[in-house]
């Protein structure tokens, strides 16, 4: 098994890849309410990381 | 304005449900190809499938199922409990001896979220199944 190395934000956004697909696809009853459910949760995963890290960033000094 | 009751059905026999229910378990994405649900099937197949390898490669640990003090309970055993939810992911992994002790490191800890995560997907796939198959869910 070859070895995965990946930084934070690298595995932080494969990870919210994956869970947004699977969150869209068993949470909504219409093929396009479910790709839309899966981009809005995409999209809020990558803003809450952006903001965490810029305030980790800013909070370090 | 009326507001309609929904009326709760009778939930159908253990057998209509059953089957794909379990497949669901053993192959994440295999209760929705039962149900002719193929391309929902395939999505969960490839997510969960592939967030379970990359928790592989990057090393991720398998929780034990060890008791101790409430948090450590809480810990191992929720742990373990989702990753045996990957059904035959995990089993497979046992099988052919993945035994990655636990070391630190970023990396390593992301493999181990990702192999819980893997199979904790896998249950909300259960459970969209069993709506499916129980007839609550097209």
């Amino acid at each position: 098994m070859p070895k995965m190395t990946l930084s934070h934000f690298e595995a932080s956004v494969l990870f919210a890849l994956f869970v947004s697909v699977v969150l869209g696809v068993v949470t909504k009853r219409t093929d396009r309410d479910r790709l839309h459910y899966g981009i809005y949760t995409f999209v809020c995963f990558i803003v809450a990381l952006v903001g965490l890290g810029w305030l980790m960033y800013l909070g370090h000094g | 304005m009326t507001k309609e009751k929904e009326k709760k059905q009778p939930l159908p026999p253990v057998a209509d449900w059953a089957p794909a229910l379990a497949l669901s378990w053993l192959v994440p994405g295999g209760g929705h190809l039962l149900l002719k649900r193929t391309g929902r099937g395939l999505l969960l197949m490839a997510s969960i499938t592939l967030m379970f390898l990359c928790g592989l490669m990057m090393r991720g640990a398998m929780f034990q199922p060890e008791t101790g003090d409430l948090l450590t309970t809480l810990i191992n055993v929720g742990g373990f409990v989702g990753d045996v939810a990957s059904g035959i992911l995990y089993l497979l992994s046992q099988w052919l001896g993945y035994a990655q002790p636990d070391m630190a490191g970023a990396v390593h800890d992301y493999g181990t979220k990702f192999l819980v995560t893997a199979g904790l997907l896998n249950i909300l796939a259960m459970v969209d199944t069993f709506e499916i198959a129980v007839r609550r869910k097209d």
